[in-house]
């Protein structure tokens, strides 16, 4: 259910009972935010925190968020890989300030409570007090003063994390399709790390979200892209969903710099751009089928990104209402050749912060944010490629976004 | 130790380079560089830990071309003015005609309705060589400290 202002008006009331209007309110409500955090983020799904090559050896620890909460990744002695919250279960403090590294346990500077790498509280100081003087009541059992612990799941070298106990399990969570296309990523081939990106756009999370789940932008928006063909709507492709519309993947195969009668409206197809040094574009096929990009969008805020040889995890941070952070951690294959590493960090122009391609997207949310925030009444319109919710075998659609709200809907009882 | 007058051969080169990206006369940006250069933008935290992957990576003269075009002609994006601040300039060693140099760089953003913040603070480390009389860079990687990007980046650093 949902909860309720303090007038006991709804939340927030949606336009109509589909799909194809989003009320702007989502994107800027502070209540809206904090209930999204709390049942999406905190809730029954899976986030992503780190690749297995940043944590491959025991006492190894990466940095990670789960919504706005901070958590760690760490592999302890044994092998196993864990994630839990940095913050000290005596007063609060996240203890941890480093991105990555190599520790034994776990330190708070505060009061020096030490916990081991899977969490555990192993030791208190002045625990008994000193000279029979103050220490812990005698019933102070550290089994109970641990950090919390979150459930993980590692698909192929991939690490994601939960808070909650009834989180359903991984493969159940993505249903059989999308599992497939992570897993045509993921193929159980060690991974190597190539580097990393951060960026604060000034817009809503979801908004990141929709991006990714519209083609219909793509060839109208990114002239870089439809210039080479490399992502646009005359390319075969589709937009597949699993049941519940809360995960898609775009999919499509490379097409030509020309024009054809079906390009007649992406007014900016540019013919004319030669690439002075085309090694920027130089991509060689390695996956199964011919598909040239994936792009695929897990519920509630990962992007995998399949563009040619450039392969990324774009995790989504939220920080507040009108803003997240999208962190980047590019990576590719530990039998890569050198050729390959090379052609990988040279596409890798075309995405992050200061992407060819990209930077059209980040700069458009900046403004639909500010669009949005002021007419905080009115609603967007998603109907391109009618309003319902089934995956399709084109690409000039909204359906992906559709499924997003569908689902939304349902979770957060709007 | 360099020599005063290369000295403020290099001071000029850096002085050069801010005005290309200031003035927003980009076309003449890539024309301080040789023709196979290597020019990057890299967060500190890839630097510290030897990843390669850089925000901006461009193997030659004509890549560094292929972006002037693309801000030009492909990307869509907010106007703003940049300001480049480029100081504490030290040549760390000359071999066989190979000088390399550091600079802090602080780079300002001005956006049409907004304050002046500071968008990009490093430094340049970097590689000149002479050509034809004149000192270019053949390599130039800007590591930048904040790794964290307010929004885009859309002009070289
Ligand atoms: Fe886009």
């Amino acid at each position: 259910m949902s909860v309720s202002h303090a007038d006991n008006a709804p939340l927030v009331t949606w336009p109509n009972d589909g799909y194809d209007r989003i009320p702007y309110q989502i994107y800027t409500d502070p209540e809206v935010y904090r209930q999204e955090l709390e049942t999406i983020f905190y809730g029954d799904s899976w986030g992503f925190v780190a690749l297995e090559v940043e944590v491959p050896n025991a006492g190894d620890f990466k940095s990670a968020w789960i919504g706005e909460r901070p958590v760690i990744v760490t592999r302890a002695e044994d092998g196993s890989v864990n994630v839990i919250a940095n913050r000290c279960a005596h007063r609060g403090v996240k203890f941890c300030h480093k991105d990555s590294g190599n520790a034994e346990n776990f330190t708070c500077p505060y009061h020096q409570w030490m916990y081991d790498l899977k969490g555990n509280l192993l030791g208190v100081p002045f625990r008994r007090g000193i000279d029979g003087q103050g220490g812990m009541p005698k019933d102070f059992d550290r089994a109970n003063h641990g950090l919390d612990k979150l459930q993980v799941h590692c698909e192929n070298g991939a690490i994601f994390a939960s808070f909650s106990e009834t989180v359903e399990p991984f493969a159940g969570f993505l249903g059989p399709e999308m599992l497939g296309y992570f897993n045509r990523v993921f193929d159980g081939r060690e991974l190597t790390l190539l580097g990393y990106s951060r960026q604060l756009i000034p817009g809503n999370w979801k908004l990141m979200m929709e991006n990714l789940k519209d083609p219909y932008h793509a060839s109208l928006l990114h002239i870089f892209l439809i210039t080479f063909g490399l992502f646009r709507a005359d390319n075969q492709s589709s937009v597949a969903m699993d049941d519940t519309g809360r995960h898609a993947c775009l999919i499509s195969k490379r097409g030509e710099q020309k024009h054809t009668d079906k390009t007649r409206d992406m007014k900016r197809l540019w013919e004319d751009f030669n690439l002075q040094d085309p090694r920027i574009l130089d991509p060689v096929p390695e996956f199964p089928g011919d598909a040239t990009v994936v792009m695929q969008t897990l519920w509630p805020s990962l992007i995998i990104q399949q563009q040619s040889n450039t392969l990324a995890m774009r995790q989504i941070v939220p920080r507040g209402p009108g803003r997240h952070e999208l962190r980047w951690t590019y990576f590719g294959y530990a039998d890569d050749d050198e050729e390959m590493t090379r052609r990988r960090l040279r596409q890798a122009n075309l995405m992050g912060p200061a992407g060819l391609v990209s930077v059209d997207d980040s700069e458009v949310l900046k403004v639909s944010q500010d669009g949005i925030e002021p007419f905080e009444e009115a609603a967007a319109v998603a109907e391109m490629g009618g309003r319902e919710t089934e995956s399709q075998d084109h690409m000039v659609t909204e359906v992906g976004v559709r499924g997003f709200y569908k689902y939304y809907r349902q979770v957060m009882g709007l | 130790m360099a020599s005063i007058e290369l000295r403020l051969e290099i001071e000029d080169l850096y002085t050069a380079y801010a005005a290309t990206l200031d003035d927003d006369d980009l076309d003449a940006w890539p024309d301080l560089f040789t023709e196979d250069c290597l020019y990057q933008v890299i967060p500190r935290d890839n630097f510290d830990r030897d990843l390669p992957l850089a925000l901006i990576r461009c193997e030659s003269r004509a890549m560094l071309r292929d972006r002037v075009t693309a801000v030009r002609e492909t990307t869509m994006f907010e106007p703003r003015y940049v300001r480049h601040l480029i100081s504490n300039i030290r040549v760390s060693s000359e071999t066989d005609g190979v000088i390399e140099a550091q600079a802090n760089y602080a780079v300002f953003e001005t956006m049409t309705d907004a304050y002046t913040r500071v968008f990009n603070v490093g430094r340049y480390l970097d590689k000149l060589v002479r050509e034809d009389g004149r000192l270019l860079f053949s390599e130039k990687r800007c590591v930048y400290d904040s790794v964290l990007v307010p929004n885009s980046i859309i002009y070289p650093i």
